[in-house]
């Protein structure tokens, strides 16, 4: 059980290392946020699940899972804040990008007012 | 006490209704929560019980967001089946990720779509936008009415249909039943 729970860990672990690598080799904001996101929050859930094995004999399980709900609710929900706010700020978009629809409706809209 | 209940018979009656659901489901949710916290003796457990009534009770003047839950064997059901559907694609999304980010070539291909929803309460859009949000290659990046703009790390399709067809529908035809 021990070792099963370090080995979760470990894997936790590598999620949440190619998280931060994705953080440094992606082009821009949005991008990053993709990997930050998803990686972390499977790291963290592994991480946890990992430690909770590892550690039977306390009574910690019951927050743990805690711990992993409150994650999954509020990870994409802050990432979704970062993202809109760096939109709405109009923090430019990588050179890569195909389109956005966003901006072409939020153009429309002021079109409209005007 | 009182003035809680004068509040109560003012609004229609599924407006009621919807407020009496949302109380049950949160001080349930509450007392659950509760029970995984401290797990030591019955008399912490009654003081939490007593607690999460209070709460209950005081959210009523709020907007009923758990109101929209439908409460149905079939939406149970469709509950523990979107569950896992949620988990693979959280595994499947990191894998992808992890391959995008160590490959040397940074195959990326990113923009932002425009997608629609058939969801129609509050609760149900918010879920829809976490899951894609923890989805393959998508991020939402802002929700107007129907309409949600997601930023997909490789287009796949320019146009809304089959974007939507893409990123919504796996997901939809799941919450379509629990939420409405």
């Amino acid at each position: 059980m021990e070792l099963a729970g370090a080995i979760i860990t470990l894997i936790g672990s590598i999620f949440l290392f190619l998280g931060a690598l994705g953080l440094l080799r992606m082009p821009d904001i949005f991008n990053r946020m993709q990997a930050g996101t998803k990686a972390t929050t499977l790291g963290s859930i592994l991480f946890l699940t990992g430690s909770a094995m590892a550690h039977a004999e306390c009574t910690c399980t019951g927050k743990i899972v805690i711990l992993i709900l409150f994650i999954i609710f509020t990870n994409p929900l802050s990432s979704h804040a970062l993202a809109r706010a760096a939109h709405f700020i109009g923090i430019p978009l990588a050179k890569k990008t195909v389109k956005d629809d966003l901006a072409e409706d939020e153009k429309k809209e002021e079109g409209g007012q005007l | 006490m009182i003035k809680i209940q004068i509040k109560i018979k003012t609004y229609t009656e599924s407006g009621a209704m919807k407020r009496f659901k949302h109380t049950v489901l949160l001080f349930l949710f509450l007392v659950l929560l509760w029970a995984l916290l401290t797990p030591h003796n019955m008399q912490e457990i009654w003081a939490g019980v007593a607690v999460s009534a209070l709460v209950a009770l005081f959210t009523l003047r709020m907007d009923p967001v758990l109101g929209d839950l439908k409460l149905t064997p079939k939406s149970f059901l469709y509950l523990l089946i979107y569950i896992f559907v949620f988990i693979k694609e959280l595994v499947i999304s990191n894998l992808d990720v992890a391959r995008r980010v160590v490959d040397p070539k940074l195959p990326i291909k990113p923009g932002i779509v425009k997608v629609k929803t058939k969801l129609n309460s509050r609760i149900g859009r918010t879920i829809l936008a976490n899951s894609i949000t923890l989805t393959p290659g998508t991020l939402t990046v802002d929700i107007k009415d129907e309409y949600l703009y997601i930023h997909w790390i490789e287009i796949k399709h320019d146009d809304l249909e089959g974007a939507t067809k893409d990123i919504v529908q796996k997901f939809e035809k799941y919450l379509e039943v629990i939420f409405g």
